[in-house]
Formats: structure tokens, sequence, C-alpha cells
């Protein structure tokens, strides 16, 4: 691995990395079962050379914001070294994203370059937004032959001849603009410096190195904070194997473990929990007498690997479990959402290790990850090195806001002072999450005091940014909830969004607007779907300038309705 | 080749057939994840099953943004 201690910036790491193991293999692109490519990182820098210096031929300069578009695949990442090489900005936006969402936050984030894909492109320019977008250059992969490109570049062709110039950054210039949320309301455009990135990567690969030979399989989108650290920086800084699937298809990802024997995966709980479905219904399929022998073996698995993992042995007693996933698996980091304790603890049963932690765009990656020393299932781990954190206002019982302080925590909000000083107080993070640290230093997340929800896919989700989506409903106010926001729950699993509707008066919340609500609702995503409304019949408290008072509304309503019998379901 | 509303009929009946649900229940507007009870990676799961059927290849993302079956039958269609 590269002493990354001795950079500055995450370009001159990369490019030395390129130059270091010039003969590994870097990056393989799968698609299904074919590849469509194989780089070593010497062929990788000979990739995005010509497009550095293609940027650089047009003006492109230090502190230019390039955003990305993509799915995971290996030109997002031969895009965003040409950007770095030559000390841009990346600004990595979610495919998954709306394309008027897209524009929005291409706007707030001043990029002056986007790199994307055709058919991503095409759902660009056919927005009704789109014309705010006319001064962006703007870079199309995989386009057909005859695609009109309404003057975008094709991807394959911007390339120069050339040695591009190496810019340098310092550590305290901002290298990524990552937005946590904010779409539709109040964009999040979170900081990250270069030495966020590369204090990060210390960190995490002191808990799970990479070298020359491991083969890490990407399947997350590049821009989830999670892939890009574990499945870009962490691996090139250490001449490790990045494999992209670009497919999410279970068939797919299973036969990609055993065809390129992965090391590493990163996957959001959804994931896991098809992996653990798929497996749990392979058991079931298994005669009654080998049944009762695996599960003796499970049995004894766990009995073996109670103080801390031992591969070797689960590898040998659970064979064909450990082939399904191509035999040299040691580990799978999951984080992005809540990940349900028996999902962990039935692979680590098996002998399969699931990293699972926790963190923030704000913080970087990873803020806590379980160490497996012991193993437990039911935290999130133990911080990393370099991470302080701190239980702000504590209860009796030892539980509240987890604040963070490290070298990884952003430089703040892109202009937006007011809200980056409510979020870092005194050079600590305030996560806006309910928890409680126990006697051997690990963190148990308990709740939220911030008014938001994360889901399963690993999709931060803030009630006011889908508000627009029932603007105009014929009621006098409304206002929408993470339910658990208004009635504490102890707990990070079952989050859902609510409204609260307050009706003209003289008027009631009849069917027809229940109606309406609900055709709204559907062509929202549905990760952004509200699963019930509540009737409420004050006025809603508002500020000076007229935002409502979501704290005061949110009391007001816990004291005086219970959830239960209050959330009429949609 | 089918019309479009031949390639949306199917569609129907193998998303009743592949999730065990009545086809008279479902219209060409519903919302399938909704409709199904159905997650992300299980849409994906019906994709694999029509490009078994209209032996057409669909990649993932031409799920992306979808979710009722008429869209589906147009950009399954678009590919025919």
């Amino acid at each position: 691995m590269l002493n990354l201690q001795q950079y500055d910036s995450l370009g001159a790491a990369l490019r030395d990395a390129l130059e270091r193991w010039p003969d590994e293999i870097c990056l393989i692109e799968a698609d299904r079962e074919r590849e469509n490519c194989r780089l070593t990182y010497r062929q990788f820098r000979d990739a995005a050379s010509p497009l550095a210096k293609w940027l650089q031929a047009r003006g492109f300069n230090a502190g230019d914001c390039v955003a990305i578009i993509m799915t995971n695949q290996s030109k997002w990442l031969i895009s965003a070294y040409a950007i770095l090489h030559g000390g841009g900005v990346l600004v990595p936006l979610d495919y998954k994203l709306s394309a008027p969402e897209q524009i929005e936050l291409l706007a707030h984030s001043k990029a002056n370059v986007l790199v994307t894909e055709h058919h991503l492109w095409r759902a660009i320019r056919q927005s009704d937004q789109f014309q705010g977008l006319q001064s962006l250059t703007v870079l199309v992969t995989e386009a057909p032959a005859q695609a009109d490109l309404a003057g975008a570049h094709r991807w394959e062709e911007s390339k120069a001849d050339g040695t591009p110039d190496f810019i340098p950054r310092g550590r305290q210039d901002v290298a990524c603009i990552v937005y946590s949320s904010g779409t539709g309301g109040q964009p999040k455009g979170c900081m990250l410096t270069h030495e966020n990135y590369l204090e990060q990567c210390i960190s995490l690969t002191q808990l799970f190195p990479f070298w020359p030979g491991v083969r890490y399989l990407s399947i997350l989108p590049t821009n989830h904070a999670i892939d890009f650290m574990v499945g870009f920086i962490g691996p090139f800084v250490c001449g490790a194997t990045v494999i992209h699937l670009r497919t999410l298809r279970p068939e797919f990802v299973r036969g990609a473990f055993s065809r390129y024997r992965i090391t590493y995966v990163s996957l959001v709980p959804l994931v896991l929990k098809n992996l653990e479905k798929g497996l749990r219904l392979k058991f079931d399929e298994i005669p009654p007498g080998r049944r009762r022998m695996l599960d003796r073996l499970v049995a004894v698995n766990r009995f073996l690997t109670r103080r801390r993992p031992k591969l070797w042995l689960s590898r040998l007693l659970l064979q064909q479990v450990h082939e399904a996933f191509g035999g040299e698996l040691r580990a799978i980091f999951v984080g992005g959402a809540f990940m349900d304790p028996a999902t962990i603890q039935f692979f680590y049963d098996l002998g399969i290790q699931v990293a699972n932690g926790y963190g923030l765009t704000e913080a970087g990656t990873a803020i806590t990850l379980n160490d497996f020393n012991p193993f437990r299932a039911d935290t999130v781990g133990r911080p990393l090195p370099g991470m302080e954190i701190k239980i702000v206002d504590s209860d009796a019982e030892g539980v509240g806001q987890v604040a963070v302080r490290s070298k990884t925590v952003m430089a703040g909000y892109l202009d937006d002072p007011e809200l980056t000083s409510e979020t870092v107080v005194d050079g600590w993070l305030m996560t806006g999450d309910l928890g409680r640290i126990d006697s051997t230093g690990h963190l148990q997340l308990l709740g939220r005091v911030k008014n938001m929800i994360v889901t399963e896919g690993g999709k931060n989700v803030y009630p006011e940014d889908i508000e627009n989506a029932f603007e105009g409903l014929n009621v006098k106010e409304l206002c929408v909830f993470a339910a658990n926001f208004i009635w504490r729950e102890r707990s990070m699993g079952g989050e859902e969004l609510i409204i609260v509707l307050r009706a003209e008066s003289g008027h009631e919340i009849d069917a027809g607007l229940v109606q309406e609500l609900d055709r709204r609702n559907q062509r929202l995503p549905d990760s952004k779907r509200i699963s019930g409304y509540v009737v409420w019949d004050e006025d809603f408290p508002r500020t000076a300038s007229m935002k409502i008072k979501r704290p005061v509304l949110a009391e007001a309503i816990r004291l005086r309705r219970d959830r239960a019998r209050s959330v009429v379901k949609l | 080749m089918n019309t479009p509303e031949q390639t949306l009929d199917e569609i129907l009946t193998l998303a009743a057939g592949h999730f065990k649900v009545s086809r008279e229940e479902l219209r060409p507007d519903d919302d399938f994840f909704k409709k199904l009870k159905i997650d992300s990676l299980q849409a994906l799961e019906l994709l694999t099953r029509l490009e078994q059927h209209f032996s057409v290849e669909l990649p993932d993302y031409e799920m992306q943004g979808v979710s009722d079956f008429r869209t589906l039958a147009e950009r399954i269609q678009a590919r025919l």
C-alpha cells in the first residue's frame, strides 16, 4: 500500500499507484457473463491521460467542478482519475435521481463539465429544466452511432495527444462535493477534502487491508460513498483489482462471486437480505439427512468462532457455502442503512464476515466498523482509528446524540454556512442519530433526532424534500415527517414517512382528497412515498419568515395524538 | 412482431404468474411495486422473466424510474 501520510491529494496518490503496479490488473468491467474490458494499471493510465489532456486543452483548470452521472462502470473511474489528475473537483451524482433532480444539483454544484451515459443524457435533455444547462460541457458514453447528442461530445472520442499536466492540490482543498440529500428542498452538498479521503482510506485499510491480488466486486454505484472509497480509492492505492458488474440481478451477482473469486464486496442491506433469502431457500431444498448435517456444521462453526472469526476453519467446515461465494471471500461490507442484526448473525454463523458499520457522507465514509474482536451483531462496531465519538445530551441510560470528530469530517456544506455551523459545532459533527456507547466501546444506534429516514437501499430521504409533490393539494397546510421524528422510537428499523394535513376551514379531509393524495404519492419514487396521513386541527406553528416550526409541530402532535390510532394508512 | 397492446397484455399475464396474483387484479397503470408487493430486486427478477419471454436483453436501467406496467411495456416494445 502507498504511504498515504506522504500525499497531499487523491490525484497524487492515484498517479503514483498507476506507476507502482503497472502490470497488475486494476479494473475489470463485466456485464452479466460478458467481460467488457480488463485493464492493467498502466492501461488505465493510458485510457485516462488523453481525456485529461482533452479537458485541459479546453481550459479545464484546478478547482473546476465535474459532475459524473453514471452507473458503476469502468468509465466512471477513468473519468474520475482524469479529473483528479487535472486538479478538478468531482461531483458524483446519483444516476437514480430523476432528471430534474439531477439538473437541480448540477446547477447547485456549479459544475461546468458533465460526464454521463447516453440513456441518462437523453432523459436530462427531455426534462423541462434542461435549458438551464446550456453552458455545460457534456461528455456522453456509449452513444449509438446515429444518436443526436445535442452538442454533447462522445466520451470515447474526447481525447488529445500529449501528456496532461499534473495539477497539485493541497490536503485542505475540496476533492469532491457529495450530495447527502436535498433535492427539491435545500441541497446539502458536502465538501469533502483530499485530507478527508486520504485519512478515511488510512483508517479503513488498517482493519480491512487490500493488496495486489485482492479482488473487490463493485455492484453499488460509485457515487455511493462506500463504493467510492472501498471500490476505487482503497483498492487503487494498494494495487488491488476492482470488478464492476453492470447489473444488480441476483443470478449474475452470484455468478460473479465464483468467476472472479471475490475477496471483498460492499452491499446495501436490501441486497444482503436478498442473498440471505436465496441461501435459506437453497438450504430448505436440501434433503432432511443432509440438512441436519449442515445445521450441525453451522452450530460447530458458531461455537468455534464465537470469540473471533477463523476463516480457514469456516471454509473447511462449510466448504460448499463458501464455494458459492467464490471460496475466497473475506468480508462483505454493509452500510448506508440500518441492517437487521439477525441477517448479520446468519452470515457470521456460516463463517462469512459482514462488516457492518456506521457512517455519514458528512464524515467521509465510515465512522465505526465491526472489528470482529469479538463479533457483535447488535452494534455498528467501534470507532475506526482516528475517529473520536461522544454522546451529547445523554439521558440516564447513556443515550443521546452521536457526535464525531476526526480528520474525515467535511469542510462544510457548499454555499450554506448557516447549516454548516449548525451541523459542525466546535469541530464536532452532530450526526442527528441517537446512540449509546457500551462498556466495550461499541456504538449502538437507537434512533434519530433528525427528521429523516434511510431506506433499506441506503437512500437518505428528507421529508421537506418531497413536500412539493403535494403542493396545491386542497388543504390549508401540509407537512411531511419521518414518523419516528414525531413518535420517538428506540429503533433504526421500520422507518416511514407520513403527511400531516390541516383542512381548509369548514372542510374535511374527504375521500376525494385522499384519492388525490394517493395519486400524487404513487408518482413519487418508491423510497419517497408516504405511508399514511394524520389529520391536524390547528394552524401550524411558523417562524417570522413563515417557515413551519417542525420540531414544535412534531411535539404538539406527539403530545396529542397516538401513533397507532391517528395515522391513517394509504 | 407484437402490437403494443399484446406486449402489455403478455407482461400483465407473466407478472401475475410469476408473483402468483390473479391476472384480473392487474391493470396497465397499476404501480407494480405496490400491487405485487415487491422490492426493486424482485422487479429485476421480473425483468429477467420478461427477457426470457420476449427474447430480448433489457439492461437494468430500463427499470429505472418505471413503476407501472404500461411504461414498462413501452420500454420493452421499443426493443422488440
